[in-house]
């Protein structure tokens, strides 16, 4: 099955990127945009039946690789 | 004394730092990171560059790598770890080092020289160097060092931060911050300070006609404490 991640950076950890695409959209027609925080999309095809299983197994893959707890969190979809 | 210098796909500092330690005296091999295990050693390192081509985050794919491990048991057992560059990143990346290496601050690529200030000299790396402040080159996109206020307090309290960005005067002010990194912070070591991890370049400073010499003071004693 497949299992879709997203890791995102904590609050209150500076997102420069963010930071500067906001700044570009403010620049275009959208001035009424405050913040853009920007992150990662993951779709991981997982050879195994039982969602919670799956699921299981991509939460320690978030632990271990996919995002740095130290900045990031990350969400199970 | 023995080194080894860690390979990894899209590593580009690897020959500089063989050249380095060479020069100064090391009997130095290169070994690849596919290997599962290191030859005798004094000293490892992990060169600067772009391993992995800094797929999911700088240093993350290096750092479970096939040879990490042997370089992780050869940290726990005392042994020397220098990581420069993208080799601070693995070393954040494999937990050996507290905190992590961010985009720059302004999004920009820096490279140039810079000035830092040695914090602490009771350890292998720095005990013989006379000199408080360092001129050595930073080249780097992700230098922005960042750890939770916890982490930083612990840092601090146990001599871990290394050396910090400054002016030729050895002043550390955001003025001579040259990527938002977190109290100045170019490079750090773990508790027991037998591993360092720094963004500035040592192997780029050893030719008196190209470029200054710090980084030839390094080196040398460098083996000198080993």
């Amino acid at each position: 099955m497949k299992v879709k991640v997203i890791v995102t950076l904590k609050n209150g950890v500076l997102d420069p990127q963010g930071k500067a695409i906001q700044q570009t959209l403010n620049g275009m027609t959208f001035d009424n945009v405050s913040e853009v925080r920007q992150g990662k999309y993951f779709e991981i095809e997982v050879n195994e039946n039982n969602e919670s299983k799956a699921k299981s197994q991509v939460e320690e893959m978030c632990k271990k690789l996919l995002a740095n707890l130290v900045i990031e969190d990350f969400k199970i979809l | 004394m023995k080194s080894s210098v860690i390979i990894f796909p899209g590593s580009n500092c690897d020959r500089d730092m063989d050249v380095a330690l060479r020069k100064f005296g090391f009997k130095n091999q290169m070994v690849w990171h596919n290997d599962a295990e290191i030859p005798k050693s004094d000293l490892i390192v992990l060169p600067g560059g772009f391993s992995y081509g800094d797929y999911l985050r700088c240093g993350s794919i290096a750092g479970k790598s096939k040879i990490i491990k042997s370089v992780i048991d050869f940290a726990n057992s005392g042994g020397l770890v220098l990581g420069i560059c993208n080799g601070f990143q693995i070393l954040t990346e494999t937990g050996l080092l507290p905190g992590i290496l961010q985009q720059n601050k302004y999004l920009n690529f820096i490279c140039k020289n810079v000035f830092v200030k040695i914090k602490n000299k009771e350890n292998k790396y720095f005990k013989k160097i006379k000199k408080e402040v360092l001129e050595l080159h930073i080249a780097h996109n992700e230098g922005n060092y960042f750890c939770s206020s916890n982490e930083l307090k612990s840092i601090e309290d146990n001599g871990q931060i290394a050396v910090t960005y400054c002016d030729h005067k050895g002043i550390e002010d955001e003025k001579n911050n040259p990527n938002g990194a977190l109290k100045n912070i170019a490079g750090i070591f773990n508790k027991d300070k037998n591993i360092l991890g720094m963004m500035p370049h040592p192997e780029r400073m050893i030719d008196p006609f190209l470029s200054g010499e710090d980084g030839s003071i390094f080196f040398k004693t460098l083996i000198e404490s080993l």
